[in-house]
Parts: C-alpha cells; sequence; structure tokens
C-alpha cells in the first residue's frame, strides 16, 4: 500500500521535474528577454531612453553596446526592444533590421539582407534584385527620401559589430552612421561588440560619424550579488502548477545558497570567470542530476558540476593513454629537456624508446617501430603539456 | 513606342515651298512653307511656319517639340543652307533631374512647357525636322487631358525658364490659342468664303488666292453634286484656277479626316482616294492627289499638296508629280484605300493604302508625328460633292460627335468641302454603287470605327507592365503615428544639436564660404570649367560648406544674377567600386541608367565633344580618395572634362588628407586636377563655442561655462563640431535623467556635460580591467611578471603560464589547470585587453599586451 502511493508519487514528482528541468533549461539555454537584468539598470535605462527618442520623436542615433562575450549585451537589447514595443503605438511604426557580422560577412550581402528585412519594393519573395551598386543606391535613395517627422524610424541591430569594420572601405557603415548624422529617416544604428578597442577599429570619417555613445557592460556585479544571482536563476517561478512543490525546489534553493560548502563551489567559479553563461553552465551540470530518486539539487551536486567545467582537458587525454604511449611521451620530454625546446624527430624519440626499454626489458613489450609511428602519428598534437605540468 | 529613327530621316529630302521672300534686313530669305519628301515614299509633308515641329534630338523617343517661327536659307551655314528659327518647348524628362520637383505635381504624360530661355540657341537646320505635331495650351485651371494613346499631341499648361516653372505668359497663352482658333476658322465650311478675311495670320495675297479657291472649289462642288463620277473637267479647273498660289495650303483635297474623326481632337488626315479603273479615264496622272495633311491645331492651316497635271506653272509649288501613280493604283483599285483616320483617341490619322502594306502603317504609326504625309500612292481624282451634302454630313456628325467633333469639323473645314466630298468618293467608289448621301457618312464614321479597332492590333498597345523590381520606388514605409515635437527646453535644445539639424548659416566658415563662392561663380559667369580641391579633417564643415554654396547660388540664379546651372553631387563612400561614379553622374544628369563602361563613354561624349551646349555643370565629389584606382582613370576624366571648353563642367573635390594629390595621383592627374586648393582647419574652442551658441541662441539650456568647457575640450581633442554637438546632446540627456523634476530640467551644468565627455572619451580598458574576474587578473599580472623577467614585450602562452601557477601558489588561489588558464587568455584576448596569436598555436601562442603596463598596474593596484 505505502509503497505503491510512493511509487505514485514518485510518478508525479517525475512530472515535476522533467517541468522543472524544462524551465531552467530554457533559462539557462535561451537569451529570453523574460528574466530579470541584473546589475545594468543604468545602462538599461540609457538604451530605452534612447529607443524611444528614436521611436517617438523620430531622432537619428547611434551607440555601441560594449562588454565581454557572455555579459549581456543581446539580453540587453532583447529586452530593450522588448518594452519598446510593448509602447503603444510604436511597435507598427518602428521597423528592425538585425545584422550579425558572422553572417552578413560583405556589404553586399549585408545591403540584401537590409533590403529584404527593410521589405522595400525590389524585393521579391525572399529575393533582392539588381546589382550591389544597385542595391546600394536603392537604399541610399530609399533611406534619404524619408524625412524625421514622417518617415517610419529604423532600428539597426548590428551584432558582432567589429566585424563590419572589416568591410571593404567600410562602406556600409559609412552611410548607415551618415544616415544617422543627417536629416534622412530617422535610424538608431546599436552595435553589440565585446572588443574594447572598437573605435580604433573605425576609419576616421566612419568614426566621426559615430556619436560616440557607449554603453559597457562589465559583469561589475560582487561576489554577494552573484550570489543572489545564483538564487534567482534556479528559483522556480510563482506561476509554477505544483505549488507545494515550487515552494520545497525554492527552500532548497534558499539553503543551497547558505550552504558553506555551495559558496565556495561558487566562488571557486566565481574567481575564474564573472560571465553569466559560465554560471548557466554549472547550474545545467548540476540540474542534469537531478531524477525522481533525487528531486533536489545538492550541494555534492554542485561540487562535480565545479569539477566538469574545471576539468583539464589535456590531463585527461593523458589519462587514457596506453603503455607505449605513455613511454613515448615520457621519451619525447627527456629529448625536451636535453635539447631545451629544440625540435627533434621521429628517429630521436625512437632511439630514446629503445633505450628506455632495453633499461627496463622485463616491464615494457619492445614495439616495432612502425607501431611505434603510427602511435606517434595518432597521439602527436597535444603530447607537449601534461609533460609541463611535470 | 514613338520611335524616330534616324535611319529612316537620312533619306529624306527638303525643300522650300513657295517664292522666297526677302528679309531686308538679314539678307536672308525667308520662306513660308517647307515640304519634306522621304524617299522611297511618294509622299511628302508640308510644314508652315507657325507650326509645331518634332526636333530631332539626343533622344530617339522624345524628340524635340518647337514651334516654328521662321524658314530661310542662310548661305553662311556650311552644312545646310536651310534653316529654321524655332521657339522650344521642353519636355518634362528635358528638366533637369534636380529641378523637376519644382514643377509640384506629377506631370501629365504629354505634358510640354513653353521654354522661356533667350540664350537657347534657336537656329536650327531644317533637316533635323521630323515632322509636326500638334501642341494645345491650356489655361492653368484647366485639367489636363488624360490621353494616353495620343502621342501627336501635347499641352502646354506652364513655361519653364530654368529656374521655375510658371504659367504661361497671357500673350504666348493668346498666341497659342490664336493658332488653335485659326485652325478653326479656317475650316469653317459655311464660310468657304469668308474665311479668308478672317484668317489674320495670313497675308493678304494668301487670302485672296484662297478666296479664288474657295470660291472655285465650292462652285465646283455645286456642280460635282449632280456628277459625281465625272471628275475630270472638274479638277483641271480647280487645278488651273490655283497654280500659282505657293502659300497657300488649301487643298482642294482636303481631309476628310474630320468626318472621320469625331471625338478626336486634333489630327492630321491623310487620305487618298481610290479609283477605280473604270474612272480614271485618264490614267495619266491627271490627278495625283495631294495628300492632305494638317496638323491642324498646331498651325491652324491645313496643308495640302495640290495635284498637278502639266499646267502646273509654278515649281516651287511644293506639288509633286506622281508619275507612279497610275500604275500603283491600279493594283489597288479594288481595294479599299481609304485610310481613315484613326480612330478614338489615337492621333494618327489614316493613311490610305495602309491596308496593302502593313509595314509601312506600322512604320507610321511608331512615327506618329510625322504622319501628315500623304498617301504614298495616292493620286487622286478630286470629287467634289455639293455644299448641300457636305452640310448635311456635317450637321450629322455634330450629332454624332460631342462638341469636339465640332470643332474638328471646322478645323478641317477649310479644305473640307471637297475633301469631305472625297473621302465620301472615296467611300463611295469603294462601294459598287457609290452614292453620295448622308449614308456615306456613317459609313465612313464606321470604318473609322474599324480602324480604330483594327490598329490595336498593329501596333499592340503597351499595356502596363507587371512591377518589376527595376521599376520599384525606393521608399521607407511612413508611419502613422506622427513624431511629437520637443515638449520642453532640453529636448527643443537636443533637436538643435542634432548634426543632422541645418542651422541657417555655418558660423566661422565666412572665410571659406567666400572663396568658394567666388570660385564656383566665376566659372559660372564664364562659363568655363575648374577643379578644386578641398581638404580638411572629419567633421570641420567640408560638405556643409559647399552645400550652403550651392544653394546659395541657385538662389542667386533664380535671380538671374548669375547663369542657371545643374548641381551634381557624388560621394566615394556611397560607391560600391570607383567606376560606379559614371553610373551615378550620368543617372543624376539625364535619368538614364546605364552600365559604367556605357556610362563613361556618354559622359565623355557629352563633355568632351562640340556643340552639346548645356547649362554649367556643377559636380561634387566627396571622398575623392575612394575614387582612386590603379590606373586612376576615374579621376583622370574626373579632371580632365573641365578642362574641356565645351564642358563648362565645375569640380569641387572633398577629402581628409591636405597632400592627397601629391600622395596618390600619378602627375598627370594631379596637374589637371589644379592648384585651387583650400584646407578647412579643425575648429577651435571659440569657433566652437560660437556654433554652439548660434545652435542655441534662443534656447536656454546650457550655462555658458557648460558651453565654453565643452568647446575647449573638443578643440583640443579633435576640433570635430560632430563630437562637440553630440556631447552636448548627451549632456542635455544626463541632466534630463539626473533632474528630479521631469517639467523642469535645470540648466546643463558644466558637470552633466563632464560626465558626458568621460562617457565618450575614458577609456573603458581600466574598467574593464577592475571589473574583471580575480583569475583574470591574476593571469594580467603573470604577464607583467613574465615581461619584466624576459625584457620583452611579448612572451609565448606557456611561459605566462608558469608565471600565473606560481602567482597564484602565492596567494592561495586555487591551482589553476592549463585549460581554464587558456579560457582566460582567450576572453581577454576577444576583449582586445591582450593580443593573442590564434589559438591554433596553442601553448605556444605568443600574448602580448594591448594596454600599457602602466595602465595594467594601476588598474589592479586600486583594488
Amino acid at each position: 500500500m505505502s509503497s505503491r502511493k510512493s511509487k505514485s508519487s514518485n510518478l508525479i514528482q517525475a512530472d515535476y521535474i522533467s517541468q522543472v528541468q524544462r524551465i531552467l533549461r530554457e533559462r539557462f539555454c535561451h537569451q529570453s528577454p523574460h528574466g530579470n537584468l541584473f546589475g545594468v539598470q543604468v545602462q538599461y535605462k540609457h538604451l530605452i531612453e534612447l529607443l524611444k527618442r528614436t521611436a517617438i520623436h523620430g531622432e537619428s542615433n547611434s551607440i555601441l553596446i560594449i562588454g565581454p562575450r557572455g555579459s549581456g549585451k543581446t539580453m540587453l537589447i532583447n529586452h530593450a526592444l522588448k518594452e519598446l514595443m510593448e509602447i503603444e503605438g510604436v511597435s507598427e511604426n518602428i521597423l528592425q533590421v538585425h545584422l550579425n557580422g558572422l553572417l552578413q560577412i560583405n556589404d553586399k550581402i549585408a545591403l540584401k539582407e537590409i533590403t529584404r528585412q527593410l521589405n522595400l519594393e525590389n524585393v521579391v519573395g525572399d529575393k533582392v534584385f539588381g546589382s550591389f551598386a544597385e542595391n546600394l543606391s536603392f537604399l541610399l535613395e530609399a533611406l534619404k527620401k524619408g524625412d524625421r517627422t514622417s518617415s517610419c524610424p529604423v532600428i539597426f541591430i548590428l551584432d558582432e559589430f567589429d566585424l563590419f569594420a572589416h568591410h571593404k572601405n567600410q562602406t556600409l557603415l559609412y552611410n548607415l552612421l551618415d544616415i544617422s548624422q543627417s536629416a534622412q529617416t530617422p535610424v538608431v544604428i546599436i552595435g553589440l561588440t565585446c572588443r574594447l578597442d572598437i573605435l580604433e577599429l573605425l576609419e576616421k570619417r566612419v568614426k566621426s560619424r559615430f556619436s560616440h555613445r557607449q554603453i559597457h557592460l562589465m559583469n561589475s556585479f560582487s561576489f554577494p550579488q552573484y550570489l543572489k544571482i545564483f538564487k534567482e536563476q534556479l528559483s522556480l517561478p510563482s506561476v509554477f502548477p505544483e505549488e507545494i512543490f515550487a515552494e520545497k525546489w525554492n527552500e532548497n534553493v534558499q539553503s543551497l545558497s547558505e550552504d558553506r560548502s555551495v559558496k565556495e563551489v561558487l566562488q571557486k567559479h566565481f574567481n575564474v570567470s564573472k560571465n553569466l553563461r559560465s554560471l548557466h553552465m554549472l547550474l545545467m551540470l548540476a540540474l542534469n542530476r537531478v531524477t525522481p530518486s533525487h528531486p533536489f539539487i545538492t550541494a555534492a551536486d554542485l561540487m562535480e558540476a565545479n569539477q566538469l567545467c574545471s576539468m583539464d582537458s589535456k590531463g585527461n587525454i593523458v589519462h587514457g593513454l596506453s603503455v607505449l604511449e605513455i613511454c613515448l611521451i615520457i621519451a619525447m620530454k627527456h629529448l625536451n629537456d636535453i635539447y631545451e625546446e629544440e625540435p627533434f624527430n621521429f628517429q630521436m624519440v625512437y632511439n630514446e624508446f629503445q633505450k628506455f626499454v632495453q633499461r627496463k626489458a622485463h616491464s615494457v613489450y619492445n614495439f616495432e617501430k612502425p607501431v611505434v609511428m603510427k602511435e606517434i602519428l595518432v597521439r602527436y598534437l597535444g603530447w607537449e603539456d601534461p609533460l609541463q605540468r611535470g | 513606342m514613338a520611335y524616330y529613327s534616324a535611319r529612316l530621316r537620312t533619306r529624306q529630302t527638303y525643300s522650300w515651298v513657295g517664292r522666297p521672300l526677302l528679309d531686308q534686313k538679314l539678307h536672308y530669305q525667308t520662306y513660308k512653307e517647307m515640304s519634306m519628301k522621304r524617299e522611297g515614299y511618294s509622299t511628302e509633308i508640308h510644314i508652315q511656319v507657325g507650326q509645331f515641329v518634332l526636333i530631332e534630338g539626343d533622344d530617339d523617343e522624345n524628340p524635340y517639340v518647337a514651334k516654328l517661327v521662321e524658314l530661310f536659307e542662310d548661305d553662311s551655314e556650311l552644312y545646310s543652307k536651310k534653316r529654321a528659327r524655332v521657339q522650344w518647348f521642353i519636355r518634362f524628362c528635358e528638366v533637369p533631374v534636380c529641378k523637376q520637383h519644382l514643377l509640384g505635381r506629377k506631370p501629365g504624360t504629354q505634358e510640354i512647357f513653353w521654354y522661356d530661355n533667350p540664350t537657347c540657341n534657336s537656329n536650327i537646320s531644317v533637316e533635323t525636322i521630323i515632322g509636326c505635331v500638334r501642341v494645345v495650351a491650356l489655361a492653368p485651371d484647366e485639367v489636363m487631358p488624360i490621353d494616353l494613346k495620343n502621342k501627336k499631341t501635347f499641352f502646354v499648361k506652364l513655361s519653364w525658364n530654368e529656374k521655375k516653372f510658371k504659367p504661361l505668359p497671357p500673350e504666348v497663352f493668346a498666341q497659342l490659342n490664336k493658332l488653335q482658333e485659326d485652325n478653326h476658322r479656317y475650316q469653317k465650311p459655311m464660310q468657304a468664303k469668308t474665311k479668308s478675311a478672317e484668317s489674320p495670320s495670313w497675308t493678304t495675297t494668301e487670302h485672296a488666292v484662297k478666296r479664288i479657291e474657295s470660291r472655285h472649289s465650292t462652285s465646283k462642288s455645286r456642280h460635282t453634286a449632280s456628277h459625281p463620277v465625272t471628275p475630270r473637267a472638274r479638277k483641271r479647273l480647280e487645278l488651273s484656277s490655283f497654280p500659282r498660289t505657293p502659300n497657300t495650303r488649301i487643298s482642294p483635297a482636303a481631309s476628310c479626316a474630320s468626318l472621320d474623326s469625331p471625338g478626336r481632337m486634333k489630327r492630321k488626315v491623310a487620305f487618298s482616294e481610290v479609283m477605280s479603273p473604270s474612272k480614271r479615264s485618264l490614267p495619266d496622272g491627271f490627278q495625283t492627289s495631294s495628300p492632305a495633311l494638317k496638323a491642324p491645331e498646331k498651325t491652324g492651316e491645313i496643308q495640302h499638296s495640290c495635284t498637278k497635271d502639266a499646267k502646273k506653272t509654278s515649281p516651287d509649288h511644293g506639288m509633286i508629280l506622281r508619275a507612279r501613280a497610275p500604275a500603283l493604283k491600279i493594283t489597288e483599285t479594288s481595294e479599299e484605300r481609304t485610310l481613315t483616320p484613326i480612330g478614338g483617341g489615337r492621333k494618327s490619322s489614316v493613311v490610305p493604302s495602309v491596308i496593302l502594306k502593313p509595314e509601312y502603317i506600322k512604320r507610321r504609326e511608331g512615327k506618329e508625328p510625322e504622319v501628315q504625309d500623304e498617301a504614298p500612292s495616292t493620286s487622286r481624282i478630286r470629287r467634289k460633292s455639293s455644299v448641300l451634302t457636305l452640310n448635311r454630313i456635317r450637321q450629322q456628325l455634330r450629332f454624332l460627335g460631342n462638341s469636339k467633333s465640332d470643332e474638328n469639323d471646322e478645323e478641317f473645314l477649310p479644305a473640307a468641302e471637297i475633301s469631305d466630298c472625297d473621302s465620301e468618293e472615296e467611300e463611295a467608289s469603294t462601294t459598287p454603287l457609290p452614292r453620295r448621301t448622308p449614308n456615306s457618312v456613317s459609313r465612313n464614321l464606321r470604318s473609322s470605327m474599324k480602324s480604330s479597332l483594327q490598329t490595336p492590333s498593329k501596333t499592340p498597345k503597351k499595356t502596363p507592365e507587371p512591377r518589376t523590381p527595376r521599376d520599384a520606388t525606393p521608399r521607407i514605409r511612413s508611419r502613422n503615428l506622427t513624431a511629437q515635437g520637443p515638449t520642453n527646453m532640453l529636448e527643443e535644445a537636443r533637436l538643435r544639436l542634432h548634426v543632422a539639424a541645418v542651422p541657417e548659416s555655418l558660423p566661422c566658415r565666412e572665410q571659406e564660404f567666400q572663396d568658394i563662392y567666388n570660385f564656383v561663380e566665376s566659372k559660372l559667369l564664364d562659363q568655363t570649367g575648374g577643379c578644386m580641391y578641398i581638404s580638411g579633417v572629419p567633421g570641420t564643415g567640408k560638405t556643409a560648406t559647399v552645400h550652403e554654396v550651392i544653394c546659395c547660388l541657385q538662389q542667386a540664379a533664380q535671380a538671374n544674377e548669375v547663369p542657371p546651372f545643374q548641381y551634381i553631387e557624388v560621394n566615394g563612400m556611397k560607391l560600391t567600386e570607383p567606376h560606379q561614379v559614371y553610373v551615378q553622374i550620368l543617372q543624376k544628369l539625364t535619368g538614364k541608367r546605364a552600365t559604367a563602361n556605357h556610362a563613361a563613354a556618354l559622359l565623355a561624349k557629352r563633355f568632351c565633344t562640340q556643340g552639346s551646349s548645356q547649362e554649367t555643370t556643377v559636380l561634387l565629389v566627396d571622398e575623392l580618395d575612394l575614387l582612386w584606382t590603379q590606373k586612376q582613370d576615374v579621376m583622370y576624366n574626373l579632371f580632365d572634362w573641365p578642362t574641356h571648353k565645351e564642358a563648362r563642367l565645375v569640380v569641387l573635390t572633398i577629402a581628409n588628407t591636405m597632400d592627397l594629390p601629391e600622395r596618390i595621383m600619378m602627375n598627370r592627374v594631379s596637374s589637371r586636377l589644379g592648384l585651387t586648393r583650400m584646407c578647412f582647419q579643425p575648429y577651435t574652442h571659440s569657433q566652437l563655442r560660437q556654433i554652439l551658441l548660434s545652435r542655441l541662441r534662443h534656447v536656454k539650456a546650457f550655462e555658458d561655462d557648460a558651453i565654453q568647457l565643452v568647446a575647449r575640450k573638443v578643440a583640443a581633442l579633435s576640433g570635430d563640431a560632430r563630437r562637440c554637438l553630440d556631447i552636448c546632446r548627451r549632456a542635455t540627456e544626463i541632466c534630463e535623467f539626473s533632474c528630479q523634476k521631469p517639467d523642469s530640467p535645470g540648466l546643463v551644468t558644466t558637470a552633466h556635460l563632464l560626465e558626458a565627455i568621460d562617457e565618450m572619451f575614458s577609456s573603458s580598458y581600466i574598467t574593464a580591467i577592475k571589473n574583471s574576474s580575480v583569475l583574470e587578473q591574476s593571469f594580467l599580472r603573470a604577464i607583467l611578471a613574465e615581461f619584466r623577467r624576459s625584457g620583452l614585450e611579448e612572451a609565448t602562452f606557456q611561459q605566462v603560464y608558469i608565471q600565473h601557477v606560481a602567482l597564484c601558489r602565492m596567494e592561495g588561489l586555487p591551482y589553476p589547470t592549463m585549460s581554464e588558464t587558456m579560457a582566460v587568455c582567450s576572453r581577454l584576448g576577444a576583449c582586445r585587453l591582450l593580443l593573442v596569436e590564434p589559438s591554433r598555436n596553442d601553448v605556444l601562442r605568443r600574448v602580448r599586451l594591448n594596454v600599457s603596463q602602466d595602465d595594467v598596474l594601476y588598474a589592479l593596484k586600486e583594488e
């Protein structure tokens, strides 16, 4: 009787757990604009005001959002756009163009993509007609015809902005920024980049046309804030269907955040990297260990996850090597010491190996040369690193 | 559709009609009429002074339109002694592209403008005349008729004097209208006898002649009424009656067009008559006919040629003997050759014998304006019907047609009595039982309808093509929620401080403005060309100054202080490739599209060949350095064109580098660029201050100190006015943001400005280092330590790693694994705090700092 009860409750719990995992994984993996922003309220305010001025007053602007990878640049802009679109009357009065430097690798492709996304008249279906030059003059003409009060503002979002700066002559950037500095269609150019030296990449006349507004996202939070983020990221939303379970889960999270060993793990992780993406990775690994029989994350899970995260990849490789391979690597290590980083060839390694085998003939089988050759070829890359560790 | 091929024209011969009148003053012999004859066709076109003509131009599809003012023979001209003086009209497409917007509305499809420009050469060779056309003057409040099919008629509503569109001056309007009315009057059938008295434009001699003639014809026609089939005697009579009237154009064989084209406004009619063999008792060409043609509205006159037979005395009469006629006629006899004017709305007249020769028609329809000639092979027997019949017919027509048909009737009338009859005859002759009765009218109508129905098949109408991307209009969707205006002082200031807000005047560039203005103005006045090179760092107002100069010059041109000119702007940065500059220039100059090579050829032709006298062109080439090519042919051409005398091209070039000509140009290019150079110095702090003050003239949003501060800061940094404005704009935002009461934000203070400057210019490296993780910071320390140890500014990752491990041990940090450290290194590399080699070098990748060591130390020490 009681076993059946526990079984059915197990089933129910399994259901909850899969729901929890779905919600949390979505939170960790997608940069959804639904989550909260951490420590970037000032920057957010700056950005949203700027977007509003463009959308409502038709003011042209250009701005760069700069921050290391994983610092939440895209999340910031997504949040801002979401809020902007919720303002009444704005969503149908705004055009958005999203470009990514990794996809639009030259101006020609970028122009086509802009034209397509703006749905100008030379677009039929998904195809953009006309040559590069025609497209450029067409687009410029189109943007030039507008004016501040009557045209629909266009928001250009250039992800990986630094890659656009490598396009020939920076034609695209020049033209976009020129529009933002002249009385044409109102545009706001938002560049996202992780390079701090981005302004030095811009050509002088392009740079002059850029308004020099920059938003820096620096992960400038301290460990207590980090801990709070950790808590919030793991907590279930209040809309979770099974309140009792959610409560229990949240309690557990709360106690985790106060646990000493958990704090240690987090501190260690924080020391290595402050960005939220690596925190997400850690939590993801811990979350994966949750099962119906093990319904809540424990400090051990987190430690395990941290170990996985900080694992040394090359050390792991060495652990899995065969005896012959280990012997060869040791031989190479000797040679390296003897010749002081000078290169050596296979014959030298083989000779070294032979010497070793003769010394300890009883323990290691003397392999033929071709076999050794093969081993070397297979394992050649990355041999050095474990040895360096000594 | 209407394509006036030069090839076809080459075979035309031109001759004077009528006797010369000696112009005492000029010693020219002037004429009142000329005829054009196309070889291979025994037809000719007569054109009189006062008619509107099409004149061969650059664009075969859109020949020039002009009114013939005078015809004369000028022996001083080398090539063509036959000259004409014309009053030009201009098509909308000939108006410079940059000025087209001045019209302020869409031009009508057939709209032309009275070209009010005394400087334009109005003396042309008659050989350039292609044919006649009709022009209708409309009162300013009249609506432009939309008659897409009627390509032969143009409407004038406005005049264009190179500066603006104006309503037609009353006298011009009256003149044009009079011409039309003359037409009408002329053609009043009933008043054939008095007609001449009413037509003021004719000379009295002409009048006399006409009167005589008309009398003749009426009498004749009366005669004939009863004897339709015996034209001969009458004809002779008639012919003899006016052999010597060179200038008259009343043709006995007038057009029957009036009958045929009830609903149309203007048409020329040509007809032929059919002659059945049986009727031709005198096959000797007794009667050839002449086409009657006329562009009624334009000149009001009807042209016709007379037939002639041996009696013709005046050779210059313009009549043509058609020896071949009989033969042709015979072949065609049984056919219906009448031709009818084209039906509804199409302007061309119909040519007889068309049916037999479809290709002829086609060609002819292609050039509708010329249509008014004669039926090629027609010789006709003139039959005159009685006036009575005519009247009856006319009455009927009036009922049938609308008021316009009345006009038409009248227009054609002069010639008409007879011509009407003729047409009837024609009809009649084609039918087995010729009867001249009112029925024939309806038959005529029918035939005209028929022809109008048929024509479409011959000349397929242009159907509106499906929209192709090529025609797409570049346009961004417009917003439906209007943009809000500024609501408080700071927003107002922000709006004015935007770089895009163009101030009324550019302060602090007066000297440069004056220099450029003088340069361009002198070139305009001298009607020569020249180059100017303008350099200066970005944001010093180069382009803005040139724009202002052009703007002022355009105003001056409107006020007639300088000759009108055309302004074109290209920007090297807005081109995909240097050679595209030709395409852009050509397109802005003429509106045509061409490939780069073709455009270059066309431009070279335009600028380097004689005779293409246009107004001066001012060309602004921004970002000149982008036009550099290996061969430098683009720059060479741009600077070479102005050196041609005829080009009248002024090239203003802008670039950032002062010594660009010496640095990147070949000698032959820089020598053509010349030494007219100007350098825009960066703004000084007082200039920047003045700029800010002028923009904020009536807006009190900034403290004086704040303006002073920003001006000095920017002047010290770059002297870039854009920076200055951007900083101020950002400062207003900060001020607004920091202010508690949103309604009455205070003034922007120095604190706000300092914050803005700090935000824009402070190096982000130090903040980035301060905010990086512990491991990242210790890695940076390790790098510094390694540099110090090795004495080099570069180290391999391996070396740094060893330092890093030691450092971590010292500080009690957990042992950093190789993978972690590698990740740290990559992250720092991605932000460009470090410069690292690609990761394929693994531990051997070399690392260096992208920041100075002092900065790193400073940032790390703070903590």
